[in-house]
């Protein structure tokens, strides 16, 4: 039986909803493009909320660059074929600057430094090189520049984060580093305390006033104070800021281990914006099929069954890697899981991975992914453009190792903007 | 016993109940004594010291790593009914048929008695098939045939292509459980253990090993032990043991690799029903099943993984036998080490025959040290007896075993290895403050507080290793991606991690995980090595 389904039309459809798929929807409503956006959100729990553009070359040396920018310079001209090496410079820096300023306007403010990579402490007490910070963050970087007297806090109930393993880690390089915990307020009966419903409760300014009575009193000679990522969800901005007025010194956040609020914070972000600008989703729903018609594209996008055909001139593919769902392994081989698209392998299964976890040199499947061209077209076996009018960006990707280059978000940003541009260019 | 410790630099891991008398020795002339010095804290180790405990004589056993840190930590885990050496050797199956009714009287609790299965398939030796229940008759062993329909109604995971099924009495045995219970009790009756201590040389002096001289493989630190009688018990490693005494002990090294599945796939243990080839048992191991092995002879003993092409061949194989196999999901892969006996320096045929071996060393012109090696978890109680035996004999002591007759008691601390026992006992007396540490296998704060406690007792440290070690933590889904962040963290809080240990130690946890599930490494197990990696990396750096 063949139902009919509600049909939409558009001029572009973007695959993912990941930071690359977010991004590629955003830059394509802002030049007037008709986008629809499929992808499930489930993945964005694990984001940290930090922005990295580049961090570490070459990898199996673990060099650490402070200049970002320099970095790509150096990592472009060592690996041609990596992704940032056909987006130019003036491009990457255009395509910050347009997402930083959605960002802000969202409520969702960044900070960073021009040109230069911020360190953040992280939830184990090492020390990350990111680039753009959220604002509720931005104090730890200055704290751990300065070494501060500085009190972390903790939360009974919250696993996975420890004040005492923080300072207990840095305290060698940062002798004024406390930590004190604290119960939530109003959370004694409960064993367990999750990050997402604290966030929600601080949107209430009664709830903001208990939190800050409860942690004065351990302040003492504290200038800063640094809390797990707990400053609500959509206003973040007011809730540290108020905060920070109640307890009287500086505060700032610090990344959780997923399920985080972080990534919470973007999500929810973008869901309300890009209607607005005029971008249709379709989140929690997959592309199951993709047919060609004369115009473009036939999408079939459902659950598991076909619920919406939508036809577009264009497709961006963000569809991710293994964890994103847009690369697929069985014992044999590395597939790209909508289009069969060919995918750069890296050998036998025996190949893809170092015999150490956390060998510098990385593990090889990470650089397998899509072969693209300067216009961000996947390339058939014969390093052709698959379709004209079919691009793709982010992670899924090959010759780009983020995991260990720290460029994950970045390079998701930069490529969904060259590939708007040039899907602009093509139509 | 006398033992002289140096107490301002506490460095043995050790353990005892005993008092210690307490010595302000100078580092080099540390000096532990006791009548019998054990080498080696797997199964056969641990099970000599307790015999000759319950004897009335004193011993410490040693181990360079930790318990359990050889074969008896990387094998199959089946108390062998003895039909998978009918028609091999028959003394062999009749020990694993006699060794494995004691155990399961004499030690209940480290087993479960599932009942086991051979099956055949289309294509496997029909004779091998036919003679098959007559052989285990000859050897005593209960056997029963089930036609396919019965077959496929209690284990229906298994292939439609039968074409013949035997049912037997094999068992699962948890080799943690064990070896930690025979240990307990030993420390119980006064033996000492010493952990991370390795046996580097003897002092020799005419036909007597009158010292051992060992390393504490934590500090550096070196030490001496006297001993009256001195057993290898070594395991793999028994030849560089024996070499160090001047002896020589001929064995050639085979390597076993294992995969562990997601979830139980079996209620029994399934043997293929062949002559012993790779690739043909599948046993249940409380809430997931452990199929292997494979045999692949190595000269050295430095690089014990599992491999990428180990797996698919184990794979590929079982699959004939239960089908499902080929889709169901990995959690995890290890290897052990089987020592092979070969025949020139073994002084007693039988006991080859028996697939282990008690040397005296006599030939070699020692007095008080003896070597066993080989054998099977199965038949570790007789090893251990006979070896007593000898030591008793050379001691004088004339008291009986009591190991056949004499219930294993269970000890507390190792009650978390098992899989699935975790949430039972949690549920039983759930305390609000009691959170999951680990959700993947349900193993709560208060786990790791006991495991803590127990490792105080022994007056050690805590670090994610060990707790992996005693507990389910980073054995689940999960590949200890979250129970790994989050033990770390909770090890910090109650002050068993300080300084920046927290980052060495879930390195040294996430590196010695990943050998397991590298060879597993497709479909949704290469996906949670994404996630592991994006968290343990792309996040927090932890390779820089
Ligand atoms: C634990 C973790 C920590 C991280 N930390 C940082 C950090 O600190 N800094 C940083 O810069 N980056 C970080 N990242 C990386 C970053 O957040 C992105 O994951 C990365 O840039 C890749 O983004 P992507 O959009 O290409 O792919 P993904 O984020 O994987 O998104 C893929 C999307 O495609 C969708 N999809 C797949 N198949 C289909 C289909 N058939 N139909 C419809 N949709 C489909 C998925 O549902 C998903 O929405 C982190 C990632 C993880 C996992
Ligand atoms: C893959 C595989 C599967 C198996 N499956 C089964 C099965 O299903 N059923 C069964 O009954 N048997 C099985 N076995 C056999 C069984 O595991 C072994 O027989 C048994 O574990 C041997 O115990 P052990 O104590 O003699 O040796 P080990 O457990 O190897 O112990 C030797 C110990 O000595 C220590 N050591 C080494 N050198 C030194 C030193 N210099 N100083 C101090 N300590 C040292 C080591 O660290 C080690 O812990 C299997 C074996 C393998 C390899």
């Amino acid at each position: 039986m063949i139902k009919d389904n509600p049909e939409i039309n558009c001029e572009l459809a973007v695959i993912g909803a990941g930071m690359a798929g977010i991004a590629s929807a955003l830059f394509a409503s802002k030049r007037g493009i008709s986008t629809v956006q499929v992808g499930l959100t489930s993945g964005i729990i694990f984001a940290s909320g930090l922005i990295d553009l580049m961090g570490v070359h070459p990898i199996s040396d673990g060099k650490i660059w402070e200049n970002p920018w320099k970095a790509i310079n150096a990592l472009t001209s060592d690996i041609p074929n990596h992704p940032f090496a056909r987006i130019n410079k003036d491009d990457i820096h255009k395509a910050f600057e347009e997402f930083l300023a959605f960002m802000n306007n969202a409520g969702l403010p960044y900070c960073r430094y021009e040109n230069r990579n911020a360190k953040m402490i992280m939830p184990v007490g090492s020390v990350k090189h990111t680039y753009c910070v959220p604002q509720t963050m931005w104090n730890g970087v200055l704290a751990l520049e300065k070494k501060c007297s500085c009190l972390i806090i903790d939360i009974r109930g919250l696993r996975g984060f420890s004040a005492r393993q923080i300072t207990e880690t840095l305290k060698t390089s940062w002798p004024a580093l406390r930590h004190a915990r604290i119960s939530f307020p109003n959370t004694d009966h409960l064993e367990e305390v999750y990050t997402e419903p604290i966030a929600r409760c601080l949107s209430l300014s009664e709830n903001r006033k208990a939190l800050a009575q409860i942690v004065i009193p351990h302040v003492k000679d504290a200038s800063m104070v640094g809390f797990p990522a707990i400053f609500g969800i959509h206003n973040s901005v007011e809730i540290y800021r108020d905060l920070q007025e109640m307890i009287g010194v500086t505060i700032f956040e610090i990344p959780t281990i997923p399920p985080s609020i972080t990534g919470l914070r973007i999500k929810e972000t973008f869901e309300s914006q890009l209607p607005q600008k005029g971008v249709r989703l379709l989140l929690q729903k997959k592309v199951l099929k993709v047919h060609r018609n004369k115009g473009g594209f036939v999408l079939d996008i459902g659950g598991s069954d076909t619920e919406y055909t939508v036809k577009a001139k264009g497709i961006i593919l963000a569809s991710g890697r293994f964890l994103g769902g847009g690369l697929h392994a069985d014992r044999k081989q590395i597939r790209e899981s909508i289009f069969n698209l060919p995918v750069f392998q890296v050998g036998e299964r025996k190949n893809w991975h170092s015999q150490n976890f956390l060998d510098p040199k990385g593990h090889l499947i990470n650089m397998a992914g899509l072969e693209i061209d300067n216009m961000f077209h996947p390339l058939d076996s014969l390093g052709k453009p698959v379709f004209k009018t079919l691009f793709a960006a982010g992670s899924i990707l090959a010759h780009q190792d983020w995991l260990r280059m720290k460029c994950g978000s970045g390079l998701a940003i930069a490529s969904a903007f060259a590939a708007v541009n040039a899907f602009k260019k093509q139509v | 016993m006398k033992c002289y410790y140096n107490t301002l630099n506490i460095t043995h891991d050790y353990v005892t109940k005993k008092e210690l008398f307490y010595n302000l020795l100078p580092l080099k002339e540390i000096k532990l004594e006791t009548q019998v010095l054990i080498i080696g804290g797997g199964i056969t180790g641990a099970g000599i010291t307790r015999d000759l405990a319950l004897r009335g004589i004193n011993c410490i056993l040693v181990e360079k790593h930790d318990i359990n840190a050889g074969a008896s930590g990387a094998n199959h885990g089946l108390l062998h009914s003895g039909a998978r050496y009918v028609a091999g050797n028959s003394v062999n199956a009749e020990e694993c048929r006699e060794e494995g009714n004691i155990l399961k009287k004499m030690a209940p609790q480290c087993i479960e008695d599932t009942g086991g299965l051979f099956v055949a398939v289309e294509g496997d030796d029909e004779k091998y098939v036919a003679d098959f229940p007559d052989l285990c008759s000859k050897c005593g062993i209960p056997v029963k045939a089930l036609d396919t329909r019965e077959a496929l109604e209690i284990e229906p995971v298994l292939s439609k292509k039968i074409i013949a099924t035997y049912q037997v009495s094999d068992a699962a045995v948890d080799p943690f459980k064990l070896s930690m219970d025979n240990i307990y009790q030993a420390l119980d009756l006064g033996c000492t253990l010493l952990r991370h201590s390795k046996v580097t040389g003897f002092i020799i002096e005419r036909n007597r090993a009158l010292a051992t001289r060992l390393q504490n493989m934590l500090t550096g630190e070196e030490f001496t032990i006297e001993a009256l009688q001195v057993v290898n018990a070594a395991g793999a490693w028994a030849k560089e043991i024996a070499v160090l005494a001047g002896c020589a002990i001929n064995l050639r090294y085979s390597k076993g690799s294992l995969l562990v599945t997601h979830n139980r796939i079996a209620q029994r243990v399934i043997n293929r029903l062949r002559p012993s080839s790779n690739a043909d048992i599948l046993v249940p191991g409380g809430t997931v099943s452990i199929l292997g092995t494979t045999s692949i002879t190595i000269d050295s003993l430095d690089k014990i993984f599992p491999t990428v092409q180990e797996t698919d061949f184990i794979v590929g194989e079982a699959a004939a036998m239960i089908p499902q196999l080929e889709r169901t999901r990995y959690i995890r892969a290890y290897a052990g080490v089987r020592p092979l006996l070969g025949t020139p320096s073994v002084t007693d045929d039988r006991s080859l025959s028996r697939g282990f071996a008690l040397l005296d060393h006599i030939e070699d012109g020692l007095e008080n040290f003896a070597s066993i090696t080989g054998g099977k978890l199965t038949t570790y109680r007789l090893m251990a007896e006979k070896t007593a035996n000898l030591i008793c004999n050379r001691l004088g002591v004339s008291r009986p075993c009591l190991t056949r007759t004499d219930p294993l008691p269970p000890a507390g601390a190792a009650r978390w290895t098992k899989p699935g026992l975790a949430p039972k006992v949690w549920m039983k007396k759930h305390d609000p403050e009691d959170i999951m540490l680990c959700e993947c296998e349900m193993v709560p704060k208060s786990v790791v507080d006991s495991i803590v406690e127990s490792i105080h007792e022994q007056n050690g440290k805590s670090d994610l290793k060990a707790i992996g070690l005693r507990s389910r933590i980073g054995k689940g889904a999960c590949q200890g991606t979250f129970c790994g962040l989050r033990t770390c963290a909770y090890l910090y809080d109650i002050n068993e991690l300080n300084t920046n240990e927290g980052l060495t130690s879930l390195r040294e946890f996430v590196n010695e995980r990943w050998r397991g599930v590298r060879p597993l490494l497709w479909d949704t197990p290469l996906i949670q090595a994404e996630l592991q990696e994006a968290l343990y990396c792309g996040l927090m750096g932890l390779e820089l």
